[in-house]
This record gives structure tokens, sequence and C-alpha cells, in this order.
């Protein structure tokens, strides 16, 4: 049995522990060949494998009525009536955009782009999910603006409108900010495609762009990394994006499936062909022989490790009948996009390259899919150490009501999002009936004659505060938004953003928080239907709050009734719903006021607050509401500004007896207002009406300046 | 040949990133530029260099907005030095 | 009547143009490497990034095999109307006055913006009531109106700026405003607003409305002669 040799340590180099390389030696009974270690290396990662996420991933619940596709394709997809699915996956595109702003979140919209045209599905909305440290720092400011362009650059030049998002500034991202975009799409039922190869003979067929040496070692190593020093040298391997071909690729692979003419089609992402291959052979118990002489290259001498590990954008893999072939080729001609024959499938159940006539690689397929070695996390609460520092305090301690409320809307966090949202195209494809601001979820008319919703969530200061309640809160956060336009949910994906997880304490917040979202979505009944993890976001000098982002799609009857943010009219009594019991554990004013970060977050009173969901979700349905929104950062006393800032109309309102305007429950209250016959059983706080909110013997501030101090704070910056 | 074709703005045309350049410099600490233009280089290789203006007009670049410079990036040629 | 709306490799809103022009009449896509436009009425040139925008806005999309069409059947008098990337392909096709640059502030940009009909006397503003605004979403990246000024004054003289931004909405820093210019002939216009996305009131406001249905008119009065 051939052993380690102590000289030969690129194993460890390429992210495999010496354990891991002595299962692989073992399991071969030899030692790999150069592309068979490379394959292997990036199938092991913990991007690929998963390998210390699996166990804990498992208690979420991932069935339902509704679901269609679940964790396993590449995207999710749930039932919308009338012969159509939607797909949606949220992913993460952290450590490429840390390295290389632009073109990582430019890439992270390509690459979920493809995952759901990889199901079948046409790309109808994009909605990203942003974390940077504060805006006062110049690289934050830089990775910002990068970002925001890389996601506009590619979102809009593919033709599917960015429909919403969120983003969070925090010191704890300074080093590692976080880029997560989701993307969703619709396909009938029928043209649903999986991913996994069959039929001994037929063949495999790259669609798409050359292959260069983009990313080699890109995703896979950089999400598997810490960031270190010397983060430049890595930019050569950061992978450049072309939207234009990735339209093209986007049609033409709509087509060929409209015409029956694939098998299966798989798109091509972190460790590139490797991994698509491995999956496509893994998911159909077939094994895959491949040429990489027949592989399109952008350069000359790429080594055959190399061609199977690149991670040039713009590709998909798929499988064809051999007497197809000639058809795909004529068709993919037409969208201008390369189509060509590399190899085909096999029952041998081995992952077979072959390069300049030479075998390179022969492997089991299942020791690239299913051996790498599971870790259980070892989570250990911490206790009595605080983990983050506290944050600076901006706000005077003895502040009135009305400047903390003006405070608290020109703060990063809260401050109006429109100077980054006026940079992305909402509207392209005809379907949106709620744009930015205009409610709480993006709202997206089927053809149905019903709509989708759709809203993403994650507050990470409040998970580390408390992981198990805040990562519920955000998946309450995320049915609130759809409860506002009046939708009900289908199911969730998850991007979950932390920080090294052999790490006790962040073994303990990953644990804590997938039992939250476990617990939140059984209460509510919404099943996870995909997602990705996203570990190791650590710098040498921080690491980023546990960051668990909930992306929820859901259905509404009728898009001409979907809720509606703004306070419209005069007169209208304004009723707070649920049991809305907040502290200022977390919250934004806590932030300001530099306040260590700390629990418990309020509990959570599930059926009180599904009652609350329903309650509202009814009105809005019936055409009875004017305005429905929840109650999130900020507390009601911000919830009411952003309604009055919208409607540019004022409002006055008397708080119960010892709410705090600016204390926060994520999720738990709902604002909504209407004639009063409509508000009937609810409690009536105030009325519409005047240009100022007055909220009786705490604050009245002129609506004009709410909306400037909105308006402003951001603009500052940028 | 290989040629270089550059391209940069007419003269008079707002040219924003020009602009935006030269704003960002001072902050950098290197003042005394003034006058930023930012165009593009377009790098290609041509069997007929006499067709270049044409290629310039029709598709490299609008007229209209746009002035353009042929270089040639051919090493030069070798020179016998003669005493 | 029907439209043709061109679909080249990049474009992204044909699909919105010709769900807009099937509310005034029958609309398809025709194929950008076909040199036939189906015996259609008006041709639209939609937005969206053609050829990745890649060079300059429109500036390979011209030399498609369709465009020699079109630029044939806008000198036989054919309507032809250019919305966003279909703008600043007819004016790099040299079949609309002066040219699109960068927006000023170098962003993206989408907007909800209000427009001024400058003039009603044309075959893709005939609807329209003179002194009501329009409300019409912009989104692009290149959308700076640029005309040399002699070549401004022209047009001024010769009423070929039918729409300009309202005061206080120029969203990208075009010459006197203007979002929308017609050619001499008046056969051919361009705007970079997009009128397909303001014609349901679902999705927004209703305001694009006019400019289908003035094509609509204006086509039928050609048939009825």
């Amino acid at each position: 049995m051939p052993t380690v040799s102590p000289s030969d340590q690129r194993h460890r180099q390429l992210g495999l522990t010496d354990g891991e390389y002595a299962l692989i030696v073992q399991q071969l009974g030899r030692h790999p060949r150069d592309t068979e270690l490379a394959m292997l290396s990036l199938m092991w990662s913990e991007h690929c494998a998963y390998k210390h996420s699996r166990t804990t991933l498992r208690r979420l619940p991932t069935e339902g009525p509704a679901v269609l596709m679940g964790p396993g394709e590449n995207a999710g997809v749930v039932d919308v009536g009338g012969g159509l699915g939607v797909a949606f996956k949220v992913e993460s595109h952290n450590h490429p955009s840390a390295v290389e702003p632009f073109q990582g979140a430019a890439t992270g919209v390509g690459g979920i782009l493809r995952d759901i045209f990889a199901v079948g599905a046409r790309p109808i909305a994009v909605l990203d999910s942003l974390r940077f440290g504060e805006p006062t720092s110049e690289r934050s400011r830089y990775l910002l603006e990068q970002a925001v362009a890389g996601i506009a650059h590619y979102g809009n030049s593919v033709g599917v409108p960015t429909v919403g998002g969120e983003i969070y500034f925090e010191a704890a991202y300074e080093q590692n900010c976080l880029v997560n975009a989701m993307c969703l799409g619709l396909a009938p039922i029928g043209r649903l495609i999986r991913s996994a190869a069959a039929g001994p003979g037929n063949v495999l067929v790259l669609l798409g762009a050359l292959t260069g040496r983009d990313g080699i070692g890109g995703a896979s190593v950089l999400a598997s990394a810490e960031l270190g020093e010397g983060d430049a040298a890595k930019r050569p391997s950061v992978q450049i994006g072309d939207p234009f071909a990735e339209k093209k690729l986007l049609e033409c692979s709509l087509e060929l499936l409209e015409s029956e003419l694939l098998i299966s089609l798989q798109d091509l992402g972190a460790a590139g062909l490797t991994s698509a291959a491995s999956e496509m052979a893994s998911g159909g118990g077939v094994g895959l022989d491949i040429d990489c002489d027949r592989v399109p290259l952008r350069e000359l001498g790429l080594a055959p490790f190399e061609i199977m590990v690149s991670e040039s954008q713009e590709r998909m893999l798929c499988v064809v009948a051999p007497d197809r072939v000639a058809e795909v080729v004529a068709a993919c001609e037409r969208w201008e996009t390369r189509a060509t024959p590399i190899g085909e499938v096999t029952d041998s159940g081995r992952m077979r390259v072959r390069h300049a006539a030479e075998l390179v690689a022969d492997l089991p397929v299942s020791i690239l899919v299913d051996d790498c070695p599971v870790y259980d996390l070892a989570p250990t609460e911490p206790v009595g150490v605080s983990l983050y520092p506290a944050p600076p305090a901006t706000l005077a301690p003895d502040a009135s009501a009305a400047e903390t409320l003006l405070a608290l809307l020109g703060s990063a966090n809260l401050a109006s999002r429109r100077l980054v949202y006026e940079q992305y195209d909402p509207i392209v494809q005809s379907r949106t009936v709620r744009r930015p601001d205009e409610a709480d979820a993006a709202v997206l008319a089927l053809p149905t004659g019903e709509a989708l919703a759709v809203a993403i969530d994650g507050n990470g200061r409040r998970v580390a505060c408390d992981p198990r309640a805040g990562a519920a809160e955000a998946v309450y956060e995320c049915a609130a938004n759809l409860t506002c336009v009046g939708a009900t949910p289908l199911g969730l994906t998850n991007c979950l953003n932390f920080g090294n997880p052999e790490k006790p304490h962040v073994a303990w917040q990953l644990t804590e928080a997938v039992e939250g979202i476990a617990q939140a979505c059984r209460a509510l009944g919404v099943p996870v239907v995909g997602g990705n993890v996203s570990l190791y976001n650590e710098a040498p000098t921080d690491a980023i709050y546990p960051t668990p982002v909930i992306g929820m799609v859901g259905r509404l009857p009728d898009p001409a009734r979907a809720g509606r943010l703004r306070f419209a009219r005069a007169g209208d009594a304004i009723a707070l719903v649920g049991p809305f019991a907040p502290t200022r554990a977390g919250s934004e004013v806590a932030k300001l006021s530099g306040h260590e970060l700390a629990g418990p977050l309020p509990i959570m009173q599930t059926a009180a607050v599904r009652d609350a969901q329903d309650t509202v979700r009814t009105m809005v349905n019936a055409g009875a509401l004017h305005n429905a929104h929840d109650i999130a950062e900020g507390g009601i006393g911000v919830a009411l500004a952003e309604c009055c800032v919208a409607g540019g109309i004022g409002a006055r309102v008397a708080l119960p007896a010892g709410l705090d305007p600016f204390a926060e429950a994520l999720g738990q209250g709902f604002l909504v207002s209407g004639p009063d016959v409509a508000l009937t059983g609810l409690a009536i706080i105030g009325r519409v009406g005047g240009d100022a909110l007055e909220l009786e013997g705490v604050l009245t501030v002129a609506v004009a300046e709410l909306a400037a101090a909105r308006d402003g704070g951001l603009a500052r910056f940028l | 040949m290989r040629a270089r074709v550059l391209v940069k703005p007419k003269a008079g045309i707002l040219d924003p990133q020009g602009q935006a350049v030269q704003r960002a410099l001072p902050a950098l600490g290197f003042t005394g530029v003034t006058d930023v233009h930012v165009g593009r280089m377009i790098e290609l290789d041509v069997q007929d260099p006499a067709r270049l203006p044409e290629i310039c007009e029709r598709l490299l670049t609008n007229p209209l907005i746009e002035d353009y410079e042929i270089v040639s990036a051919d090493p030069p040629a070798p020179t016998t030095a003669s005493a | 009547m029907k439209f043709g709306v061109i679909r080249f490799p990049g474009s992204c809103d044909e699909v919105d143009a010709q769900l807009a022009c099937q509310r005034v009449g029958e609309a398809e896509i025709l194929w950008h490497a076909d040199r036939d436009l189906r015996g259609v009425d008006a041709v639209v040139v939609p937005g969206g990034f053609s050829y990745g925008d890649y060079l300059r806005a429109g500036a390979i999309a011209r030399f498609a095999p369709v465009m020699v069409e079109v630029a044939e059947f806008a000198r036989a008098g054919g309507l032809v109307l250019g919305i966003c990337n279909g703008f600043q392909v007819l004016c790099e096709a040299g079949l609309l006055p002066g040219a699109l640059l960068d927006n000023a502030n170098l962003r993206f940009v989408f907007r909800q913006v209000s427009l001024v009909v400058v003039s009603s006397d044309s075959p893709f503003t005939r609807a329209c009531e003179p002194d009501r605004p329009l409300s019409i979403p912009v989104k692009h990246m290149t959308g700076c109106y640029y005309a040399p000024p002699e070549l401004l004054r022209g047009l001024q003289e010769r009423d070929q700026v039918l729409l300009r931004y309202a005061p206080g909405h120029n969203p990208n820093g075009s010459l006197r405003d203007i979002a929308g210019v017609c050619n001499a002939a008046r056969n051919v216009f361009g705007l970079m607003p997009h009128p397909e996305h303001a014609v349901d009131p679902l999705t927004g406001s209703i305001d694009g409305l006019a400019i289908f249905q003035s094509i609509r008119a204006a086509v039928a009065d050609r048939l009825a002669v």
C-alpha cells in the first residue's frame, strides 16, 4: 500500500489534509495522478463537498406540497399552478468579490442565472444581498460601488430584472464583504430537466465560451481559504464575466430544451468541468469519458488539469443522443454559441479523462462525489466572552426622540437604497408589478393571472446576538414581507455565510442558526428547496457576523391588489397588527448608541405571528387596505416614517403605552392603513394625514425632513 | 502588420471618464494634471494597412464623437548601422 | 397593421416591445440575420445590449443583415421606431442624427421620468396631447444625447426634437434635455425612454401607449390613401 510521501505535500497546497490524502490513496490503491489530484482536491473542498455543513443541513425541512425539485439539483423548484414551476436559488460569491468586486459580483450573477436555466427555467428576476464594512471606510465604499456596478453590468445586459435586495454595513464585514445573489426562473413543468446523465453511448456536449485559465484554483480554493496578505496576487485567477455570451447561452439552452434535444443539462460553476461532469455522472449512476483535446481552448498549452478545473464562465454541459448532435450544433450556431462534443456517457461508473491519447485521470465517480469525509462540528457556546467589539457610538446619549428617528433614517443600514437600485433594471420582461421601494416584497405577474412575490433578508448583527432566534427572525421577516403584498410562502432558499466552522464558537453559531431556520420553517410550513453554504469568511483581524440569508418565494392571487408600503389617503386609520413586543437587543438604535452585541432577542410567539400574517394577507387580498408594511429595523418609529416618506403624507399616532418607538422584533408586527370599516377589530393607533409624523408625546417631524434624512444617508458617501 | 488604433473623444465632447480621473488625481496627491481624456486602444493584425482608415471610420470609431490615430505596433525594422 | 420587432443577439426588450405593439395591432419578431422584413408596416428596433454593446452601443448591430432592409424600408418612407439600444443602433446606422454617449455620471440609470412632448407633428407623437407630460421609465448606460452645435440648431429649426425630459428629469446629461429625435423626413424616430414599459396599469403607467397608437394611426392613414 503506497503511503503519503513526506516530500510530496502538494495535496496540502491544494487544500487536502494528510488524512484526506491518505484516504484517497487507500481508496485508489495508488497515488493519484496530477490531473486526478487537482480534480479530487476541488471536489473534496468545502465548497463542493459541504464537508463541515452537510450533517447540520440535514435538520432543515425540505418537503412540502408545492415542492417539485428539492436540494441536490441546480435549483429548487416549486409548483405555482397553471402547469408552471418556479425555480430559485441563492448563492454566495463572497471571496471572489472581496478580491475583485466588479467581476466577482458580475460572475456571481452569471453563475446563479446558469443554475436557474440549467433546470430549464427562464430567469425572471434577480435579487442581491450585500454586506460591507461601514461606508465611512474607503475600501467599503469601493467594494460597494464596484459590486453594484458589476451586478448592474451583468444583470442588466442579460435582460433579467433585478427586483430587490438588501444591503447592510457593519464593521465585521470590512475584510470579508458578502455578495449573495438570488435568481428566480419560470418554466412549464414539462420542460424542467435534471442534471443526471443517462444512456451509455450518448454524447457529452460542451456549450458556450472557450476554456481558459480563468479561476484555476479560483472559486473553489478561494471559497475555502481564509483571506490573508497578498490578495492582490490571487487576482489573475479571478473569473471574468461576459454577459453577452451568457445571454446567447441562455436563449440557446432554452431553445434546445424546448426542442427536446437534451437528455440532461448542467451548468459549469466552481471546479468547472470536473464538478459538472461528476455531478451528472453521479446523479445518473453512469460513467463519463472526456477527451480534453476536444475542449475548445482560448489559449494554447493548457494542461489537462487546468482544462478540467478551469472556471471560465458562460459554459454549460449537456447530454445528447448521438443522432441529435447535429441538430444541437446547428441550433447553437444560430445563437453564435459554440457546441462541441467532448466525450460520452459510459456504463463504467468511472470518470476517465484523456489528453493527447493518454489516460490522465481514471477515477470512480463515487470517490469524486461521495467519498469525501464528512466532519462533525464541535460546537461550543462561548460563555462570558464577547465575540465582537461594541460599535462606536454615533448617537448622543441625550439625543431626543426626533433626533434619534432622523439618525436612524439617515443611518447606513436604514437609509434609502435608491442610489443602488437605480443602477438596476427592475422592469425588463414586463412582469414587475411592485418595483423596489413600492412594497416590502417584489411582485411579478404570472401568465396564469396570479403573481409571485419574493424577498430576501438576513440581519447578521441580530444573529450574532442570538444565533437561533436571529436566524429564525430572518425567516419570519421574509414571510412578513411576502405577507404585506398578500402572498403565501411556497418555499425558501438560504445562503449560510459563516466563519471558520472548525472553531467551536463558529460551529455553535452555525448549528444554532440552522436550528433556528429549521424551527421557523416548520412553524410556518415553508420548505427549504435549496441553498448554498459559504464558510471560512474570516480575515486575520476579524470574522464576519454569522449571516444566514433567506430568500423566500410566495404566491398571491391578484397582482392588482398586491400591497404597497406607502400611506395613501388622508383620514385613513392606521392599525398595528401582531404580537409586537420589541426590545433594543441587537437593534439599530443599540448600534448607534454603541451598545455591546447581546441577546436575547424577543421570544417569537409563533402562533400569534402566524395569525397576524393570515389577517394581513387576507385583508390585502380582499383589496381592503391602502397600505401594509412590516415593522423591521428601527422599530415602529422608522416603519411609520417609511410609510410617510413613500406616500409624501404625514400621520398622527398614539403608540400603545410602553412601546419603545425604536425597539425591534423582526417579522412580528405589521402596520396597515385603510378606511375605518376595513380595520374593524384591529388595534387602531392613529390616522394618516398632514405633513408631519407625530408620535403623540414623543416626537413631531416634518415628512420633508424625514425624507431628506433617509435620502441623504447613503448619498453623502457615494 | 500589427496596428494599434487609439480612439479618444473629440475635442469639446463631454468626457465624464476623463473628468472623473482628473478629479481623482488631486485627491491622491497628483497635482498639476489637466486635460485628461479617456479613450480606448484597439490592437489588430491587418494584411493591408491602407484599409485601416476605412476600418476606423466605418466601425472602430463614431466620427461624430471620436477621433482616432493609427500607430504601428510592429517592432521597428532592424536598421544596419553603416560607418 | 403589423409591427416587426427586430431581435439581435443581446436584445433584451424585444418581447416587451412585441407585447406593447400587440396592444394596438399585430407584431412579430424579425431575426437579425434574415434580410426580410416579412411585409410589416412598421419596424421597431428594441432595447437591450445588442452584441453586448461591445465597441460602442449599437455599433455592431447596425451591420446586421436585417439592417440593410431596415435602411431600405426607411428610405422608402416606412416608419421605424428605435427604443433605447434601438435609438443607438439607428444613430450608428446614420438613420438618425447625433450620437449617444455614456451617462454623465457613468452609472446605469433606471428611473420613471417625465417627458415633454415638444412636437406632436409626427407619425410617432400625433396621438399625444401637446400639453400633457408623459410618465415613462428610462433604463440605460449610454443615453446622453449629443449632436454638434450646428446639427443641434438644425434639429430644432426643423422641429426634429419630439421629446424632451421635463425640467429636473434629465437622467443622463443629454444636451438640451433631448429624449427623442426624428429624422428630417419624420419617418424614423429614436428615444431613450421605454414606451413599451408604460402600456399596462399593472406594471406602471400607460403613457407609452400614445406612441404605439400614433404609429397605428399613421399607418392606417397611409393605407387609406
